[in-house]
């Protein structure tokens, strides 16, 4: 019985996979060939799109950042991909400075992407922005209370603070920042007094840390609003709220909200550049923009398009216009600098 | 009587050659990263990290391999040894938490008893806001949660131990007026050394190579120093350097486990025959049940249920394309699996006929790419790869030369190489622990008859080694549909699996949401996995020429 039922499901499984691998060639144009490291979830409903409106169509695979630029690298020139989409600034610094990306010649990109989210030499655009903010208890913080990231290493709050781990990017980007507008030298003093309020070991996710200050083992924390957003959307009565740090303008460089984003850029094996820059364009205009950044509850990097009425909600706030290219830059640095502040 | 009697049958070397051929590749391509020393980054991570990473490490692996040694000798021994209720379902359901890859098993319970989770919370709430449990997001926590997902691999080679010699040991234990906890200890337990010792590598490999749970517990060990140096640091050649070191470590281990046992030789009892279990009376027989039972509750049907239900919530994600998902996760688990019992008894057949050093050791390396972490062993074996591709397409730039890449990095034949790198050493082990059963006397028997040595493989060797096939394709089957890095990494345009499902929606935070691909993982690795396991009870007592052969050799010696 099991093993006439698992034959058949053996079976199944087989037919399925005949059907599916020939129905994405259908089409005259050759396809364009997307590397992505942002799942298919997201990408395949706006890639679909794309092949309705255009008759282009697409084939992608999808992997970890980190792999999916070795992969690159190793195929060189005969590499199949026209297209990197990826998450995080420091990725695609890397992608650019490794001579992966091929530089976009696009009035119409550079006017959809403001200046901070790419690439000085156009080899990346950034198409989602992730803001990285402070999240706190409605129950035991008054918001007055808080101001900057830096503040948080202030004794006041002692025993009251939780981070994610040092080893995600968004926390090295974040750091890198502060490297960038302070020095290292006040970026590690506030890491070393952030180190010393943490009122438990840093956690593997930004959920762990919002569901530690609901539990009331800490009441402070540092977490993408994303993943607020997901959580206000399964219980919108969360004793949970964002705070926007560094808003004065006395600020200079520091002054702003540390945001990440996810981005792409045209590979440098691409024998279909124009085909490659024309999906490029369309990714960071409205329509792509909507699926794109609304879909994962992140901003549009596009500032004409709207973000979901739930991240409205939040409220505006001012992001740091550092380029966040520099956050790629200095990444290396910036674990060293939370290694050496037993930040871990 | 000299055994003498070394014939090359097969050519050895060449062979062997062949076989360690992968990993032989891979570990080049790592060892060139010490030829580029980025001494920024070295002096970082040798001055800073590995001071910190290597005692967690060793301290990790021990305590997990020491955990999950004595959860899968006990159980080995009650369910092979013992008769009590529950017994034949629970022996089934102890290898369950080996379909649990072990990042979602530690995904659960740091759920369940992290601050935030339910028991923590309840403890709060009935012994006031001080009561407290000792930290699970600590090594002592991912100790034992690796030790409830990797416990199978030791269970399943002690239970091949004493279920061909365990009634023997019984005996003479009862004959030298020890009791069942004595003769345990003093006969049973050195008698099966070997395959123990074979497990708990498995198992220290699997820990030192683990990265998914340890990172949920955010320990740090040797391989998350390997991934922060690549995806931090952004230094390729630091990563590759790092495990070197790892593989290095994994090479001394794995010598020593074979040098102590290559003093003795092993000679188990007949073939397959049905156990005459003891039964075990009154509150000992329930104490069996409830322990084996405790150990089938923690290590898989709480967490399957916490995970069901995480799936439950993400219903609207169960559509079709998870049957195709799964399908090719079957597909390629099932070839996996079929490929490495073939290879990994070549090569059990190799290392024990072949007694040159030099075989000895190409055998050594060909298993030693389980204890590379995944997605470095992936980069490490994609980059000669890519390199030949490019390089053929090059020199035959004439013939067709796309053929040749989209056959390399498209077809299935890397992903496959891989899969043989990573997992051939669990498909060698239990067929060499069987082997060793065969006697030297049993086979020159079989010889002095005539016998030609296919005929001698196939009569004398089949038989005896069944289960240990077994096992082995069980093993392997359920590892590859777990396996993340390489499928991720090699797989074909189209070919995304339940793992790569699970990693999509971890990569986005979406850890609940993981559950859903994750219980498939669960339930396609089962189905195979009890069937298997089936045809690996000695239910049926047969008089194969195995167990002739041994009664007559027995007659003889005597």
């Amino acid at each position: 019985m099991i093993r006439t039922s698992a034959l058949l499901a053996l079976g199944a499984a087989l037919t399925l996979t005949a059907c599916s691998g020939s129905s994405d060639d259908a089409g005259s144009k050759a396809p364009l060939i997307v590397y992505s490291s942002r799942n298919e979830q997201l990408i395949k409903p706006v890639f679909d799109r794309y092949t309705q409106d255009t008759g282009q169509p697409i084939q992608f695979i999808t992997g970890k950042e980190g792999p999916l630029l070795q992969r690159m690298r190793s195929e060189g020139q005969g590499s199949p991909a026209d297209l990197l989409i990826t998450v995080d600034a420091g990725n695609l610094w890397k992608a650019a400075s490794d001579d992966l990306l091929r530089p976009a010649q696009s009035e119409t990109l550079d006017d959809r992407i403001p200046a901070h989210l790419r690439d000085p030499e156009s080899r990346w655009y950034g198409l989602s922005v992730r803001a990285r903010t402070i999240i706190h208890s409605t129950e035991r913080v008054d918001p007055e209370s808080l101001s900057t990231y830096a503040a948080l290493a202030d004794p006041e709050w002692d025993d009251r603070l939780c981070l994610r781990t040092s080893q995600k990017v968004y926390n090295q980007s974040l750091v890198a920042m502060m490297i960038s507008a302070q020095g290292e030298q006040a970026a590690e003093a506030v890491v070393r007094g952030w180190v010393n309020n943490l009122a438990a070991e840093p956690f593997s996710n930004d959920n762990a840390v919002m569901e530690a200050i609901v539990a009331g083992q800490c009441d402070v924390g540092i977490v993408n609003t994303y993943y607020f957003g997901r959580m206000q959307r399964t219980d919108p009565d969360i004793p949970l709220a964002l705070f926007w740090p560094n808003q004065d303008s006395e600020l200079g460089d520091i002054r702003g909200v540390h945001v990440n984003v996810s981005g792409a850029g045209i590979a440098a094996s691409t024998d279909q550049f124009e085909a490659a820059q024309a999906f490029l364009e369309w990714l960071a205009g409205p329509e792509a923009q909507e699926i794109l950044a609304d879909g994962n509850l992140e901003y549009p990097a596009n500032p004409t398009v709207p973000s979901d009425p739930l991240v409205k909600a939040w409220g505006d706030f001012v992001p740091n216009v550092i380029n966040v290219s520099e956050a790629g830059k200095l990444q290396p640095d910036a674990v060293r600098l939370m290694e050496r502040a037993g930040y871990h | 009587m000299a055994h003498r009697r070394r014939r090359r049958r097969l050519p050895a070397h060449p062979l062997a050659l062949l076989i360690a051929l992968p990993v032989a590749a891979a570990l080049v391509t790592m060892l060139g990263a010490l030829l580029r020393p980025d001494m920024e980054v070295w002096q970082f991570v040798g001055g800073t990290m590995l001071p910190q990473v290597v005692p967690t490490t060793l301290v990790l692996a021990l305590a997990t391999v020491l955990l999950a040694t004595t959860i899968g000798v006990g159980c080995a021994w009650v369910t092979s040894l013992y008769d009590f209720p529950g017994r034949r379902w629970l022996t089934a359901a102890l290898i369950l938490p080996l379909a649990i890859p072990a990042y979602l098993l530690a995904t659960v319970y740091i759920g369940w008893f992290d601050y935030a989770g339910p028991v923590a919370s309840w403890l709060r709430d009935w012994f006031g806001p001080h009561a407290q449990l000792p930290p699970i997001r600590s090594v002592g926590g991912a100790a034992l949660v690796l030790a409830l997902a990797l416990y199978p691999y030791v269970y399943l080679l002690a239970r091949n131990a004493f279920l061909s010699q365990g009634r023997r040991a019984l005996e003479v234990a009862a004959s030298l007026g020890y009791g069942p906890v004595a003769g345990f200890l003093r006969i049973g337990l050195p008698l099966a050394r070997p395959w123990i010792a074979g497990g708990a590598l498995l198992v220290m490999m699997e820990t030192l190579a683990d990265f998914g749970a340890v990172s949920a517990f955010n320990v740090r060990t040797l391989t998350t120093a390997i991934y922060q140096s690549w995806f931090a640091l952004f230094s390729i050649d630091g990563a590759l350097a790092l495990a070197c070191v790892l593989v290095g470590i994994a090479l001394v281990i794995a010598t020593l486990e074979r040098r102590q046992r290559r003093h003795q030789r092993f000679v188990g009892d007949a073939g397959m025959q049905a156990t005459h279990r003891l039964a075990l009376s009154g509150w000992r027989g329930w104490a069996a049940s409830a322990g084996c039972g405790l150990v089938v509750i923690a290590g898989a049907i709480a967490p399957l249920a916490q995970l069901a239900s995480w799936a439950w919530f993400h219903r609207a994600d169960i559509d079709s394309r998870l049957i195709g998902f799964a399908g090719h996760s079957l597909l390629l688990a099932g070839m996996a699996a079929g490929l490495l019992t073939v290879v990994g008894l070549l090569l059990a057949w190799l290392l024990r006929q072949d007694g040159r050093r030099g075989t000895r050791m190409l055998g050594r390396l060909a298993t030693a790419g389980y204890a590379i972490p995944g997605t470095v062993l992936a980069v490490a074996l994609f980059v000669p790869l890519a390199g030949l591709s490019e390089w053929l397409s090059t020199t035959l730039s004439g013939w067709s030369s796309s053929t040749i890449r989209i056959a390399l990095h498209a077809g299935l034949a890397t992903l496959l190489l891989g899969y043989g790198a990573r997992f051939l050493t669990v498909a060698t082990h239990p067929i060499e622990g069987q082997l060793m059963r065969v006697s030297p006397a049993m086979e020159d028997v079989a010889r002095s008859l005539g016998s030609s040595t296919w005929d001698m493989a196939r009569r004398v060797h089949a038989p005896m080694i069944r289960g240990g096939l077994v096992t082995a394709a069980i093993l392997v089957f359920v590892d590859v549909m777990k396996e993340l890095p390489l499928t991720l990494m090699t797989r074909p345009y189209g070919w995304d699996t339940l793992a790569v499902r699970v990693f999509e929606m971890t990569a986005e935070g979406e850890w609940s949401r993981a559950a859903v691909p994750g219980v498939a993982i669960v339930l396609a690795g089962l189905i195979p996995v009890f069937w298997l396991v089936r045809g690996s009870e000695p239910h049926t007592r047969r008089h194969g020429a195995a167990d002739n052969m041994t009664e007559w050799t027995d007659a003889h010696a005597a």
